[in-house]
């Protein structure tokens, strides 16, 4: 809540009550809401808009050159492994060519042949040569297997058709891992036969260990049932089943994105190797791969945040600012409204009361000559002249009638005041206060309200406009007298300081809350809006006090009450500018 | 010597009395109740003072002072008014007025400034008469 008061502007707990001419012409929390708001919409949305789009293009860049990178890796891996069968089946080829069928069909010479291929090429095992009915006839290797008959085997049958052979990987009697790869030939007669050779899968792993593959990439092979022809530090040993399925057949290297057993983003990328039964497959972890993006993707946000948190400070001060000042001309528009009809009224009361008082004052002399012209008659006439209760009778009408004419008198003074044009002359503040008290005198004495007055006897006069003194007085005096409880008190205190000449009224009221004194001179200030007050009263006597080059300070204790002390001037100042509000309609 | 006074007022009732009380008080008394019979009772009579109402229908107080100081310049003049004010006051004895005196008004206070200003004229008038005695002796050169 305290965090909330310092952002909050001072317009928006205003409320306005005013009707008429003097309403506010906006709503102010309208206005900064419309203003935040739409700022906020102009400047955030595109902003959003365009990280928005930064973050899909940035992810949809490392995407693209993941997948690139991965099917460059799989056209490079699959072009060393075609390669490298490639080389063996021409090895094959080679020695079929170059040797007769005679040497091959020897023990002797193929356990040479299998000595310089071992040395050549590596990865050979064994060697054999097996003729056109599916007898092998000679063999070099570690095993005595000359005298097999594959004619019923699979691989062969298929070997004569298609003109070469590889095989799955298999443990074979050695029980390590290793493949066949077998041509056909055709001997001077044209009978075919064919050369098979068992390479070690140790060469393969050689082929991928120099691999260095992004994002804990792991290399291998499987076959069309998607057994392990490779090791693979994910997946297990060579012919453990894969946990993945086995991907589309496709002529190219392909790259899919999918999820492993443990639901983590993977990037596969295969690659179908020709004329084996052999698909080659590296797997990326998508979420070490996206490991710049994610930074990338940091910055992106912290940018954006930083943006949004800044837009909308600059916004939200900005707002208030420009409302709060909308708000303070309004306010001073309002104000100056109330003190031009103050003005107005209190002319009026001015003229109006000029008029009673004259046209009162033509009776009364009427009434106060026949009086006198009675007692003039009787006190011509004995009879008369020594009743003593008619005389006293007439006394007594002559005095009311002099006590009319000096509240006529008074009137007239206040009403040359009032609204009038400024006047500046000497005044003896004692005689202000009494004239002013004889004018609230009897709401006091309804009231049982004690009003003294405390002023020295050696005040020197002050030069100043008696009409301000007078209205100031009224409403101080105004004020205290709502303040104070019946049968309370109310002092008038005069002293002079230095230059100054210092007008306290003290009363024992109700006193004014310290939340309350710091505002109490500003317009439309009130605690009782609503028992009509404007809550311009004191705001206006403000205004007057410093028109006559005066100050005026308030000091208060809640159910003790409160101090107004005005000091003015003992001469007064040259004015700087015009007369302000009231002297308009004077 | 009794006093010989103008009384000028619009409201009849109050002249007539305050004219009444005058005379028991021994002094000579004509009432008027606009400022043009005023000004020529003033040209036709002799009076010592002229009480003025300041404030009347058609011409005012003070239009009436001028117009009755310019035909009877020794002629005392006392503006009574309910509509005092100092400025008003000071532009009245600017133009030749004797005093000045708020309504309702006492009558010892009136008759006071009555006698004073008949002192005034007096010596006025006398001063008149030696100056034109003066000048009558300086002219024929005796």
């Amino acid at each position: 809540m305290q965090l909330m008061s310092i952002f909050k502007p001072k317009f928006w707990d205003y409320e306005d009550v005013a009707a008429g001419p003097f309403k506010h012409l906006f709503n102010f929390r309208r206005i900064w809401k419309q203003t935040v708001f739409l700022t906020l919409a102009v400047t955030l949305s595109p902003l959003i808009f365009m990280a928005a789009i930064d973050y899909r293009v940035s992810r949809e860049a490392i995407d693209t050159d993941i997948q690139l990178r991965t099917a460059r890796l799989v056209s490079n891996t699959r072009r060393s492994v075609t390669f490298f069968l490639e080389e063996r089946k021409s090895a094959l080829s080679y020695v079929t060519h170059d040797n007769l069928l005679e040497d091959i069909m020897s023990h002797e010479r193929l356990a040479d042949i299998l000595e310089h291929l071992k040395h050549s090429f590596g990865g050979f095992t064994d060697l054999g040569a097996i003729d056109e009915r599916g007898i092998q006839k000679a063999y070099a290797g570690p095993y005595q297997l000359e005298g097999v008959d594959y004619s019923q085997e699979q691989w062969y049958r298929e070997v004569l058709e298609r003109g070469s052979f590889v095989s799955d990987v298999f443990l074979g009697v050695r029980q390590t891992p290793h493949f066949v790869i077998a041509i056909r030939c055709h001997c001077p007669t044209g009978l075919p036969y064919v050369l098979r050779a068992t390479i070690d899968t140790d060469k393969f792993n050689d082929l991928f260990a120099g691999l260095d593959v992004a994002g804990h990439g792991d290399v291998f092979i499987i076959n069309r049932r998607g057994i392990l022809q490779t090791a693979s530090h994910t997946y297990g040993a060579v012919l453990d089943p894969v946990p993945l399925p086995v991907p589309p057949f496709s002529e190219r290297s392909e790259v899919i994105d999918t999820a492993d057993l443990d639901l983590n983003p993977t990037v596969i990328g295969y690659a179908y190797i020709e004329d084996t039964p052999f698909i080659l497959m590296i797997c990326k972890n998508k979420r070490e791969l996206m490991l710049p993006w994610k930074a990338t993707q940091l910055e992106i946000l912290m940018f954006l945040t930083v943006s949004v948190v800044a837009i909308l400070l600059v916004i939200l001060w900005g707002a208030s600012f420009l409302v709060s000042r909308i708000h303070d001309a309004d306010q001073k528009r309002v104000a100056t409204l109330h003190q031009v009809e103050y003005s107005n009224k209190m002319a009026s009361i001015g003229r109006l009361a000029a008029v009673v008082a004259h046209e009162i004052n033509n009776p009364l002399a009427v009434i106060n000559e026949k009086a006198g012209l009675i007692k003039d008659l009787f006190l011509l006439k004995e009879s008369y002249a020594a009743d003593e209760k008619l005389l006293g009778l007439l006394d007594s009408i002559i005095k009311s009638v002099e006590r009319c004419g000096a509240i006529t008198r008074r009137l007239l003074g206040f009403a040359r005041h009032m609204g009038g044009p400024p006047s500046i002359q000497r005044i003896e503040i004692k005689d202000v206060i009494h004239e002013v008290l004889g004018l609230l005198g009897k709401e006091a004495s309804y009231r049982a309200i004690e009003v003294s007055v405390d002023v020295p006897d050696n005040l020197p006069g002050i030069e100043s406009d008696l009409g301000k003194i007078q209205q100031v007085l009224i409403n101080l005096l105004n004020n205290a007298f709502a303040a104070v409880s019946d049968g309370g008190h109310i002092t008038v205190k005069v002293r002079k300081l230095d230059e100054y000449l210092a007008v306290a009224v003290v009363d024992d009221g109700c006193g004014i809350p310290e939340a309350d004194r710091k505002r109490i001179f500003e317009p439309f200030f009130s605690t009782k809006t609503t028992r009509g007050g404007t809550g311009l009263g004191l705001s206006i006597t403000y205004g007057l006090i410093k028109d006559l080059g005066g100050e005026v300070q308030v000091e208060s204790e809640l159910g003790q009450g409160t101090t107004f002390t005005v000091t003015l001037p003992l001469v007064r100042k040259p004015e700087k500018g015009s007369d302000n509000a009231c002297s308009v309609g004077g | 010597m009794n006093e010989r006074v103008l009384l000028v007022d619009d409201e009849v009732e109050f002249v007539e009395t305050l004219a009444e009380r005058m005379r028991t008080r021994g002094m000579e008394v004509d009432t008027s109740t606009s400022a043009d019979e005023a000004i020529a009772k003033a040209e036709a009579h002799a009076f010592d003072v002229i009480i003025l109402d300041l404030k009347m229908p058609g011409m005012d107080g003070l239009q009436a002072l001028q117009a009755i100081k310019a035909k009877r310049p020794e002629m005392q003049v006392i503006l009574l008014t309910g509509h005092a004010t100092l400025d008003k006051g000071i532009e009245a004895m600017k133009l030749g007025a004797t005093d000045f005196l708020e309504k309702p008004a006492d009558l010892e206070e009136l008759t006071e400034k009555i006698k004073k200003a008949q002192t005034k004229k007096m010596i006025l008038v006398e001063k008149q008469t030696e100056e034109k005695i003066r000048k009558i002796i300086t002219e024929k050169a005796w």
